[in-house]
């Protein structure tokens, strides 16, 4: 029925109309599917991807509505800041980080999916009763004027609220300070220190770079050693991933956390706090045996 | 032309999936995303309803409600960021010291 209907409709509109359809069910299609791509997909990365495409699709769809500037908000906002903040904190917690498939409460996934599709069919019954009518014809404050007509509202009937918010945004920014903080635990390593360090450490010269003599030259191909071994000093730890991570760490060292080394990456690893130095030493002792 | 129902129920497609994520998944930074897409979901309701309407306020809340997730997820993460250093897991199963 709604098929005959929305035929009709696209038979008698013109082809701006049938421009708008074609990109709303594409980009619908493509949202959900990006949407469950993300629920069922084990790795983080994957998932922070698949949320971005679901958010661009949506910024095309404010925009298809007459929202241009939710649209460009949600492009710089979302996808832009909140995103790049998940990817940032993914690296900190640890790129390769997936999900474990074992369930830990028994039974939860399947009552997970029958409280999604009881939520589903609410949600369904709620809309299909409520009367939601079709679009007027595009009036005056949703063309060019759009953002005209957010600012006097905003600046106006919402104008408290909007007060409210900077308050919000300063607490959340407080907050977020205090939470992100960390006491240094050692001292500041001294320049005399860090280069004690560099020469009694074993390995004074620079770290090889990675793909030296191997099969490409991308960043984590580890370099061939004369004896055609691979040198693992010449692959940053942060790409190694948290796993390779020494396990008796002391939690709360600061030393230990890979995303404490990740700006170290440009440096070489023997600037880092005296902690790890015995690793690398270790390490480049063995390759130089 | 798109009726403002499609949006709504392309929103209520997004937010289930988006509470089904928040239920099933044990990484919390995953958990986080799916509730950004039930925000986002909302907002396309909100816009939806907005065009309905002939009037700019739906615009302006869901103007509001991304303000508010953008805040919600810089002290989400920065909470996630200190678990993590504590705990060294990012898994929403482990920050059970409250359960016994």
């Amino acid at each position: 029925m709604t098929g005959q209907l929305v035929t009709g409709h696209i038979v008698a509109a013109g082809g701006a109309d049938i421009a708008r359809e074609a990109t709303f069910w594409i980009l619908a299609i493509v949202a959900t599917a990006a949407g469950l791509g993300m629920v069922l997909s084990r790795r983080a990365v994957h998932c922070a991807v698949l949320l971005a495409v679901v958010m661009l699709s949506l910024a095309v769809l404010y925009a298809l509505q007459g929202a241009p500037f939710l649209a460009f908000v949600q492009v710089i906002v979302y996808t832009g800041a909140v995103l790049m903040l998940f990817l940032f904190v993914l690296m900190i917690v640890g790129i390769s980080s997936a999900d474990s498939v074992v369930e830990t409460i028994r039974g939860q996934r399947l009552w997970a999916g029958v409280a999604g599709i009881g939520l589903l069919v609410l949600l369904t019954l709620v809309v299909g009763h409520a009367a939601i009518g079709k679009a007027p014809p595009a009036s005056a404050s949703f063309g060019s004027s759009n953002m005209t007509g957010i600012a006097t509202l905003l600046f106006t009937k919402y104008v408290f609220a909007f007060e409210v918010t900077s308050a919000l945004l300063i607490t959340a920014a407080l907050g977020a300070m205090v939470l992100a903080h960390q006491e240094r635990l050692s001292p500041k390593p001294t320049q005399r220190r860090l280069s004690r360090e560099r020469i009694g450490g074993g390995h004074p010269t620079p770290l090889p770079g990675p793909g030296t003599y191997a099969r490409h030259n991308a960043v984590d191909m580890p370099a061939r050693l004369p004896d055609g071994s691979t040198s693992a000093l010449s692959v940053s730890e942060v790409l190694t991933g948290p796993a390779d991570a020494p396990d008796d760490a002391q939690p709360g060292d600061p030393a230990a956390l890979p995303g404490e080394t990740a700006p170290a990456d440009a440096v070489p690893a023997d600037a880092v706090p005296a902690d790890t130095v015995p690793a690398n030493s270790a390490m480049s002792s063995q390759e130089d045996a | 032309m798109v009726s403002p129902a499609h949006f709504v129920a392309l929103s209520v497609i997004l937010f289930v999936i988006g509470g089904v994520g928040v239920l099933v998944r044990r990484n919390a930074l995953v958990v986080f995303m799916c509730v950004e897409l039930m925000l986002n979901a909302a907002n396309l309701a909100f816009v939806a309803f907005a065009r309905m309407h002939g009037a700019l306020d739906g615009q302006v809340i869901a103007f509001f409600v991304m303000v508010v997730a953008a805040a919600e997820v810089v002290v989400g993460l920065a909470i996630l960021t200190s678990i993590f250093r504590a705990r060294r897991s990012a898994s929403v199963d482990d920050a059970s010291l409250m359960k016994y």
